[in-house]
């Protein structure tokens, strides 16, 4: 019998060092060219006198060096660098991100699983899901910190519940798009074996819709970091890297780096965010490489 | 008893079309039987029927002597289709054992059936394959494995060689064969193939289109086991030809292979 079996893709010691080494080439070339064009456009528009869309000077754009620099010098005179500040910073943001992220994640899954049961709840509740989506944060944030903080609920945690505001919807939407797209036939599948709903559920709808779960997760691990930083500036909550940038922005004319080597923080935060969930989906998926999404 | 008894069948879908109209067909147990017939002739819907995937507008089934509908709950019949439908995210042994987790089997026995349907299906040594490491052929043998897997009497099975190439398809035909006389199940085959309705079965069903009935039954009485030889013998073809004047009797439009979908309307 011929039996011919496609072998799974090698990816020996061997075939892995290079890879890598190509990947940080490829990382590097890419800040590199990054710098580039920042630097570029800077000098061309110092130059040319540019005014539109912004006046390109010192202050908008300042060289990636100083910023760099800034990484470094004392915040007060004999304080610590800035570094260790963002450090901390970071890390508090980070938490309220994560706890948000967590709570928003199971709201829409299990929002999924609920509106996946019944056309009729599918056709009532979802205007809604939508609806909560078009009401700027900003007007719901200061509500959802005093009138949770009136409950005596940590300010922080109120944070996490704006950020999981931003973070269910994704997860929602694409998770129950996942719960409705079995093909016909691996639902009869079920159905000659006489299982019932929730078997079905759990053993074919929830394992066929985890591709799309996970892209509404690489979504929502990025919505969930933005969440948490505009969730701090109307709760006036000091600590975290929301706070950072209303301080900077009051002396962005004097030291605009810091606000940069703010930027790049709350940048890299949603990086490791989504990398995280990147991480995990490798771990967890093991499908056909065309039903990865 | 019999092993399906089809009595006054008709289905018409919400759109007016009748699929199948005053079916009468009773298959014994252990027998062989293929539903061949033109595109729309409403084989699959029969099959489908039998299986209470869909509910017959008139008439009634039994299988092993219950309603179709006891008889699905009751597990006494396995299905393939055209499509292998195994999971993506299960192992080859894993997609054999979904029936039988269903079942509550524990896991040693589990495990033990899985062995006996690998070596079955010749497929000993890919239990953790994953589906989309597999070619057409292997993948369709993992469904009749998993089909089989808690051994109902009954096989129903939807053209499920109608996606493979011509020389896959005619190995599985005589693996078909070696696996329904090793388990004695009873089978009932829908195919658009003459030579592979002629090569497998003890009886074949010519059914005719708009509306489905049963134009005719033929008895194949080719002697078991059936090989590649088998395919060569002047009887053979002599049935084929008999099959194939069936269908032209019945209207069928020769050269005509692809099934239009009846969609039922779900709404």
């Amino acid at each position: 019998m011929s039996a011919i079996a496609v072998e799974p893709s090698k990816r020996g010691i061997a075939g892995a060092l290079p890879r890598a080494a190509a990947r940080a080439v490829l990382l590097v070339a890419g800040l590199a060219l990054l710098w580039g064009v920042w630097e570029g456009y800077r000098w061309l528009g110092i130059r040319g006198h540019w005014t539109w869309p912004f006046t390109v000077n010192d202050t908008n754009m300042p060289h990636i060096s100083k910023i760099w620099h800034a990484f470094g010098q004392p915040l007060q005179p004999d304080g610590p660098p800035l570094r260790h500040y963002l450090w901390h910073w970071a890390i508090f943001t980070a938490k309220e991100a994560l706890a948000g992220f967590a709570l928003g994640a199971a709201i829409g899954f299990f929002l999924a699983v609920a509106l996946s049961q019944s056309r009729v709840l599918r056709r009532g509740f979802l205007p809604y899901i939508v609806v909560s989506q078009t009401v700027p944060i900003l007007a719901i944030a200061p509500m959802v910190v005093v009138g949770l903080g009136t409950k005596g609920v940590t300010p922080w945690v109120s944070v996490a519940v704006i950020a999981a505001y931003l973070t269910f919807f994704p997860v929602a939407i694409n998770t129950l798009r996942g719960l409705l797209s079995p093909d016909p036939e691996a639902l009869e599948l079920m159905r000659s074996y006489a299982a019932g709903r929730w078997k079905i559920l759990w053993r074919l709808r929830v394992p066929t819709s985890l591709p799309y779960v996970f892209s509404a997760l690489k979504i929502s691990a990025t919505a969930s970091v933005i969440g948490a930083i505009i969730g701090e500036t109307p709760a006036s909550l000091q600590g975290g890297l929301g706070y950072a940038i209303v301080n900077f922005n009051q002396y962005y004319s004097i030291q605009p780096a810091n606000l940069w080597a703010t930027i790049i923080v709350c940048a890299l935060l949603g990086i490791v965010f989504f990398l995280a969930i990147v991480f995990l989906e490798r771990l967890v998926l093991k499908r056909a490489p065309e039903n990865i999404a | 008893m019999k092993a399906v008894s089809i009595k006054g069948v008709s289905k018409q879908f919400k759109a007016g079309v009748t699929a199948l109209q005053g079916i009468d067909l009773d298959v014994e147990p252990g027998e062989f039987v293929s539903l061949i017939g033109p595109s729309g002739c409403g084989k699959s819907t029969l099959l489908r029927i039998i299986g209470d995937l869909t509910k017959p507008t008139a008439g009634t089934v039994e299988v092993n002597g219950k309603p179709a509908e006891r008889a699905r709950r009751d597990h006494e019949y396995g299905i393939v289709f055209q499509d292998s439908v195994l999971y993506d995210w299960r192992t080859v042994a894993k997609n054999i054992s979904l029936p039988l987790e269903l079942l509550h089997w524990s896991r040693s026995k589990r495990n033990a059936r899985i062995k006996e349907m690998l070596e079955l299906v010749e497929l000993t040594g890919f239990e953790s394959h994953h589906p989309w490491q597999l070619s057409g052929g292997m993948q369709q043998r993992v469904s009749i494995a998993r089909a089989l897997s808690f051994s109902p009497s009954l096989l129903l099975m939807d053209e499920p060689f109608g996606a493979l190439d011509e020389m896959t398809r005619e190995r599985l035909n005589a693996e078909l064969l070696g696996i329904w006389q090793e388990t004695g199940s009873t089978v009932v085959f829908v195919t658009h193939s003459i030579p592979e309705a002629v090569f497998l079965s003890t009886r074949v069903v010519v059914m005719s289109a708009r509306p489905g009935r049963v134009a005719g039954l033929i008895d194949v009485d080719l002697p078991q086991p059936r090989t590649s030889a088998t395919r060569e013998e002047p009887h053979f073809f002599e049935l084929v030809t008999q099959v194939r004047e069936q269908l032209a009797v019945a209207g069928a439009p020769l050269g005509e292979t692809q099934e239009p979908a009846l969609v039922e309307d779900q709404a």
